[in-house]
């Protein structure tokens, strides 16, 4: 439906076009949005845990998660408030690196990412192997700011934003497709922004 | 606390039924959805515009309204004078156009009387709209829930829903109005002139009962943070703290 009035807006420069999905704008900023405080974790305190179902499988200090393998990925991000960011610049350790480090193939299809605030969201497993995520240390070169989930956040660029837990604490392998936390509250439980998966109920 | 996943809400058109100037740049716009919905307190609907050649801009906006206020729904849209969709909103919207949107939104942001007493609310600017939709639901519910809004403004004139604000905090019924203003002096005797912090956080507190049992802040980013952490800074614990950024 057009609607009256509305001819100019502000759109994207052509050549750019291709690169933004249905419904989003692109966003020079870059907009926080968080459902609570913004947790301050400090390096000293902060851990990383891959669990099997309640199982824990390995667990990282700072140090130690900082001491494997960094990979660098330069990605377009889609925020499901409709703000698409090009170029993010983002440092860290890729899934994979994380799984072979814990001896481990991914023993499940279904993921939940867990945060330090509480919060979690689910991703299928094959969306965050094969260099396709990581947990991210570093955006720009440095060290991620706690609003932008800092010290370490996931990072799956692919689907909207939400689904890359900031503030990470752990990934834990479910035998089902477990709702979280967003999901739960109408989220969608993919989230790809190229078919405008933002609420649940959308195909 | 609401914890359903949403239904599902499609794209609809929703006809102006109203409008109406609020402060120098925030207005009122009622709208009259073809299919109407019922929300709660907090939520928020997508609106989307789309030009002749089908490029589409799409916006988030609260509902200021309560969901016992009927049929149709209150957005009070803030303008930005550089903005893609707020000034379409100032300078194009009539009364009678039809807007597409989708809602309600948000499964989060949401307080109704029946998740128990009491709360402190925080709004900065705009930020007060979905924390509105909780006041005016929490009177029409004619419940006695002790609610604290702290409203952080520039000015005085820029103090949405000022008038009704100030009727509902005369009453003395278990709602309490502190407002803060940043850019000129305070003009009732408890009000503030500065931006939040912890001190005044306290001090808001000291008009509930007891400790609040949920916290909810609404803003901008900035504005978000900064009264987030003056909660912190009062003693309220993180958990129990609730926030809507409206992202710049
Ligand atoms: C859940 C939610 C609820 C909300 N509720 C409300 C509400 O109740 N009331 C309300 O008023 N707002 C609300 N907002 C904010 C609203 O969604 C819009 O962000 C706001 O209206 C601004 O949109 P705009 O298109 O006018 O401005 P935009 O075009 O998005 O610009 C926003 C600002 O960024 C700058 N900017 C961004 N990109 C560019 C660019 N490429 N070039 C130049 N400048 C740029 C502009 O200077 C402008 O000041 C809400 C947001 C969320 C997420």
């Amino acid at each position: 439906m057009v609607t009256r009035g509305f001819s100019s807006g502000r759109r994207p420069p052509s050549d750019t076009d291709e690169r933004i999905p249905p419904g989003q704008y692109l966003e020079q900023g870059f907009p926080v949005l968080s459902a609570g405080p913004t947790p301050r974790v400090r390096t000293e305190d902060w851990s990383f845990t891959l669990k099997h179902g309640p199982r824990p499988v390995k667990k990282w200090n700072w140090a130690e998660l900082n001491a494997l393998p960094h990979s660098k990925m330069t990605r377009d991000i889609h925020c499901v408030t409709a703000w698409t960011k090009f170029n993010t610049p983002w440092q860290g350790v890729l899934i994979d690196d994380i799984l072979a480090d814990a001896g481990i193939e991914p023993p499940t299809a279904h993921t939940l990412a867990h945060s330090f605030d509480g919060y979690s969201t689910n991703v299928p497993t094959k969306d965050l192997v094969t260099g396709k995520a990581m947990v991210a240390l570093l955006y720009e070169g440095k060290p991620i700011a706690p609003d932008h989930g800092g010290p370490a956040r996931l990072l799956v660029p692919h689907l909207y934003f939400w689904k890359s837990a900031k503030w990470v604490n752990g990934l834990q392998f479910t035998e089902r497709d477990e709702p979280g936390f967003w999901e739960l509250r109408g989220y969608h439980m993919y989230g790809d922004p190229w078919r405008e998966q933002r609420y649940s109920g959308d195909p | 606390m609401s914890a359903e996943p949403l239904s599902q809400s499609p794209w609809q058109t929703a006809t102006i039924a109203r409008i109406e100037k609020r402060t120098p740049r925030v207005t009122s716009f009622w709208f009259q959805p073809s299919r109407p919905f019922a929300h709660l307190p907090g939520q928020h609907v997508d609106v989307r515009l789309t030009a002749p050649d089908g490029y589409q801009a799409r916006r988030s906006y609260s509902i200021a309204s309560a969901p016992e206020a009927g049929a149709g729904i209150e957005l009070a849209i803030e303008r930005l004078d550089d903005g893609e969709v707020s000034p379409f909103f100032h300078d194009v919207a009539e009364v009678g156009d039809e807007i597409e949107l989708r809602g309600p939104l948000g499964g989060h942001f949401i307080w109704q009387v029946s998740d128990g007493p009491p709360i402190l609310l925080v709004g900065g600017g705009s930020g007060v709209v979905p924390l509105m939709a909780m006041v005016r639901h929490r009177t029409l519910q004619k419940s006695a829930t002790p609610v604290t809004l702290v409203f952080s403004a520039r000015v005085w004139d820029e103090v949405i829903f000022r008038d009704e604000l100030i009727d509902l905090d005369d009453r003395r019924d278990g709602f309490e109005l502190v407002l803060t203003l940043t850019r000129e002096q305070a003009r009732r005797p408890a009000d503030y002139s500065r931006r939040v912090d912890a001190h005044m956080m306290v001090q808001a507190m000291e008009r509930l009962p007891k400790a609040p049992r949920l916290a909810f802040v609404c803003g901008s980013n900035a504005f978000v943070s900064a009264a987030a952490e003056a909660l912190i800074g009062a003693g309220v614990p993180a958990r129990i703290i609730r926030t809507e950024r409206y992202g710049v």
